[in-house]
């Protein structure tokens, strides 16, 4: 087996637990556990005037109730504001139960524990709640009227405003160069609520080893690190005698990152006062009513530009609907107006946002965070300018483009990382060509002739993006040889089907050289590393793929040390391949890894033949030295950590060709294109794979998802009946290329590419249909009754 | 309660369970049998799809007491020695990321391809829309059931 791995589309090690049922997901664990269950809020804004559970008393198989009133300090505070910024003056986050007032359908009140769910859900079905009814506010604009607020103590329902603007070369401003251009254009877009809807809902499961005074949860978490710092601190343990792991986890993509929710809270705090196991597994209502949404926005936008379609000023109005809380910041609408722009270096830019309070579920990242909406804007604009000018889109686009080499760009804006924004690398004209060249752009309009001529609307359309991946702070890694020639990795992150396991593996086998069969990897498990920041962000290849290849890299090195004494050669002449240290050139000269490892661990008692060669009589040790030397550690293991200095920017190009129905109005894609680069590929089938999925959830914004609520914020479709996510018959076949232009900020020269194929899809879509059909599409999603409405329009 | 007995992957298995137990509860916490996923209690998603007598059912829609007697495949029982020709098929096509719909595609595309062993593309779209996945995008699910398809006729040849 060679031991090049890195590159290879070698095929996923977590695949044959997970094909044969044997993957252990949060539900999966805990089979004699306790189970919970709660009692929502059936309004969007009410304040809570009584709370009768006598009649739930008697129910058989009932452990306890618990409403706010129960709760201990600490476990009874508002979860915390994960993300605090200046700009958010008025951050507010939930109680883990409803104190006094709920602030939308879904909230949790009562938290009930019996034998199994069965019985807990009967419990809460006893329960009675009763209401004073307060105004719903829904929308971004009856947000900002403030005529009605979700949170007495914020004006307007505004949490957070939001200027950035960067000036032209000349020092204009971008209302100065908006006005001096030679055409402007303004407009409004408008974008629904969304959703990550992994098929495994969130979940949790703790149990408290009282005679260990120890506690071990496991949760359906993107950051299980983060998770067990604030349990620590939220139930007054000692950091140590907490650990949290991530379990298989199925599929997260930015709901599971927010944390920690009610419910990682309270499961673990009543398993302790009860000193039972104890669990919750969501289910999909629950999911729909009180996790986490996103995408929604308002954006009103003013362009200046010349007669090549060059964008001179570019100003945008947000208005960001973050739902009742905060507790994730205003990371969205901070990638809004910064990723905004894109692959372009347009003249002077101004962005102006701000984030609002509804009586709706909270809003946090949804895979893209942010970035769909910018790149809807952005793209629109192109499209718009193109229109006006009569010229071709790639063409307006390509004007615009930052150049190869132009790189390191600086966009003049600070990021998401707090930290400037500033492009690492990328060949945005070449994508282009290979984009056009996929999808036979030049030779659409001939083909849009032919089916004109037939009675047939199709159309084209395209996207471009440029996603900051790899954010900081950190990440690590820790790698250790046993003597059996194992490898042992471990990174804190956590993996949601990313394959993370078999990449990190291919890293490791490539750096070492030894065959990855011999390799395996543990995410998520704090008793295995205990710093880490979480899943997110396209960051764990980029951050834990370094970080393992930075301790791979150590170990390595020692492992030569050790190695060149056993062999007394020099260790810069030796080489690890197939797991044996030997001289380069001279394979009858070598020593295996699994002895090496021996060796390095200086040895008082014997536990098998192998270790008898390194204990203190075994006549091997230079009597001048100590046996462990100064500045050295026992064992052959390695930790480094990863930290880079800022993002690194991978980027990429869609298009699709759709056909409308002139009758039905019914939107089908015909083809999809995409063109991708995310730096070097570890594994190119898995990246193919991260894009497909991406595409489909974009499909699913593009023309499906939305959450539909009604003025009284009632969410009317929390159901997959209603909800319509994408089946395999919505899909169409992806066709993709790719570009690696390495990323100079990492060892490994690789970028993100977990969240790049969903980022531009409603833009191409919106493209498409408007191609087809001749008028501007401005909204998304847009469903075939939407799009017979602007037919029917009077224009 | 009610005593049933399931026949679940060849072996009868007896179990007392009230009359509103799902069978998606009762293979997976009265059994152990974790394989079979619920994603929505809702007959949806697919995820808890297992065959009846060989035909695909959800399990999430059915309660356990009114199959009692009959035979249950779930994802845990489709291979004997190893993994079956459309278990491989997946993993070799990359036709699954986080695995948590997988149980219930493969569960779908077994009794699939033993009804059709040679579809056409159309009809593999048809066999497994009735299945939700959030991660993959499809793709390499279909490739995975037309791979399953290869590898059983190379198997019965
Ligand atoms: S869990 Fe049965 S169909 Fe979704
Ligand atoms: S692989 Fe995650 S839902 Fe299908």
């Amino acid at each position: 087996m060679t031991t090049k791995l890195f590159g290879e589309p070698v095929r996923r090690r977590e695949d044959a637990r997970l094909i044969a049922g044997q993957g252990r997901y949060l539900d999966d664990l805990g089979q004699h556990a306790l189970a919970a269950a709660f009692v929502r809020s059936p309004h969007a804004h009410a304040r809570i005037t009584g709370i009768n559970v006598d009649a739930a008393l008697e129910v058989d198989g009932l452990v306890a109730i618990y409403t706010w009133e129960d709760l201990p300090p600490g476990v009874a505070e508002p979860l915390p504001l994960l993300i605090p910024h200046p700009a958010l003056t008025h951050g507010r986050t939930a109680y883990p139960l409803a104190r006094d007032i709920v602030r939308h359908v879904g909230e949790p009140i009562v938290m009930v524990v019996a034998v199994d769910r069965y019985v807990a859900e009967d419990v809460c079905d006893l329960i009675e709640v009763s209401y004073e009814f307060l105004k719903p506010v829904v929308g971004v604009e009856a947000a900002v009227s403030g005529a009605h607020l979700v949170h007495e103590d914020v004006p307007d329902n505004i949490g957070a405003h939001l200027v950035q603007e960067v000036a032209a070369k000349d020092g204009r401003s971008a209302a100065e160069a908006i006005a001096a251009a030679p055409h402007t254009l303004s407009f409004r877009l408008d974008i629904e609520r969304s959703a990550c809807m992994p098929l495994e809902g969130k979940g949790v499961y703790a149990r408290w080893d009282a005679d260990d005074q120890s506690l071990r949860v496991y949760s359906s978490t993107q950051t299980s690190t983060s998770v067990r710092m604030a349990l620590a601190a939220k139930l007054g343990i000692p950091l140590p005698k907490v650990e949290v792991i991530a379990p298989d986890v199925g599929g997260g993509f930015g709901v599971k990152i927010v944390h920690p929710w009610p419910e990682e809270v309270l499961v673990p705090w009543a398993a302790r006062l009860l000193n039972r196991e104890l669990k919750w597994t969501e289910d999909r209502r629950e999911h729909f009513i009180s996790s986490a949404h996103e995408r929604a926005q308002v954006q009103h936008v003013k362009v200046g530009f010349d007669d090549e379609g060059r964008v001179l000023g570019l100003s945008v109005e947000i208005l960001h609907d973050h739902g009742a809380y905060t507790p994730y910041g205003i990371i969205v609408p901070i990638i809004t107006s910064t990723q905004l722009l894109g692959p372009y270096k347009i003249g002077a830019y101004r962005v102006e946002f701000s984030s609002v309070y509804t009586n709706t579920v909270q809003v946090t990242p949804y895979r893209g965070a942010g970035r769909p909406q910018g790149v809807f804007c952005m793209e629109r604009t192109m499209d718009k300018i193109a229109a006006f000018l009569g010229k071709d889109r790639t063409d307006v686009r390509a004007a615009n483009f930052i150049q190869p080499d132009e790189f390191p760009y600086d966009q003049g804006m600070i990021f998401q990382d707090g930290r400037p924004l500033i492009y690492d690398s990328g060949d945005y004209p070449e994508s282009l060509r290979k984009l056009k060249e996929l999808i036979g752009w030049d030779e659409f309009p001939a083909l849009q002739e032919v089916a004109r001529a037939e009675g047939r609307r199709i159309g084209i359309g395209i996207g471009c993006y440029v996603e900051g991946t790899g954010v900081g702070p950190y990440e690590g890694g820790h790698v250790q040889i046993t003597s059996d020639g194992r490898v042992h990795v471990s990174t804190g992150l956590t993996s949601q089907g990313q394959g993370h396991e078999t990449v990190f593996a291919q890293i490791a086998a490539t750096e070492l050289g030894v065959p990855i069969e011999r390799v395996s990897v543990v995410t998520g498990d704090t008793r295995r590393f205990g710093y880490a920041v979480g899943t997110f962000a396209s960051r764990a290849a980029v951050m834990s793929g370094n970080a393992i290849a930075l301790a791979c890299r150590k170990v390595r090195e020692k492992a030569l040390r050790v190695a060149a004494d056993a062999l007394e050669a020099d260790p810069r002449d030796l080489e690890i391949t197939d797991g044996m240290v030997h001289v380069v050139g001279s394979p009858s000269a070598a020593i295996p890894l699994a002895t090496v490892a021996v060796l390095s661990n200086p040895l008082r008692y014997a536990f098998d033949e192998e270790a008898k060669r390194a204990t203190q009589f075994a006549g091997s040790a230079d009597m001048n030295r100590p046996p462990v030397a100064e500045g050295e550690e026992p064992g052959l293991e390695g930790k480094d950590y990863y930290s880079p200095i800022r993002s690194t920017f991978a980027s990429g190009m869609h298009a699709a060709i759709v056909e409308t129905d002139p009758d039905t109005a019914e939107i089908r894609i015909l083809r999809y294109a995409v063109v991708h680069d995310c730096g070097k590929m570890i594994n190119p089938m898995l990246v193919e794979g991260q894009i497909h999925g991406g595409v489909a959830q974009g499909v699913g914004g593009a023309l499906y998802e939305k959450m539909a609520y009604d003025d009284h914020g009632q969410l009317l479709n929390a159901s997959f009946m209603d909800f319509l996510m994408p089946y395999a018959t919505e899909i169409p076949r992806i066709e993709t290329d790719h570009l690696e232009t390495p990323s100079p900020l990492n060892p490994l020269g690789i970028k993100g590419a977990g969240e790049a194929g969903v980022i531009p899809v409603a833009s191409v879509i919106a493209g498409a249909i408007e191609n087809a059909e001749g008028f501007p599409i401005d909204r998304m999603p847009i469903s075939p009754s939407e799009l017979h409405e602007l037919r029917v329009r009077p224009a | 309660m009610h005593d049933i007995t399931l026949v679940v992957n060849g072996v009868p298995r007896e179990v007392r369970v009230p009359a509103r137990r799902l069978l998606s509860d009762c293979l997976r916490h009265d059994l152990g049998l974790t394989g079979t996923h619920v994603g929505c209690e809702h007959g949806v998603c697919g995820a808890c799809t297992v065959l009846l007598d060989g035909e695909p059912i959800r399990s999430c829609l059915t309660f356990a007491v009114t199959v009692s007697g009959r035979e249950i495949t779930t994802v845990e029982g489709l291979g004997a020695d190893g993994p079956s020709p459309v278990q491989r098929a997946f993993a070799e096509c990359h036709g699954l990321q986080c695995g948590f719909c997988t149980p219930g595609f493969l569960c779908t595309t077994t009794a699939f391809l033993r009804d059709n062993p040679a579809p056409t593309d159309e009809e593999v779209l048809e066999g497994i829309s009735g299945n939700l996945c959030r991660c993959t995008g499809y793709q390499n699910i279909i490739k995975s059931v037309h791979r399953a398809a290869e590898l059983l006729a190379e198997e019965s040849s």
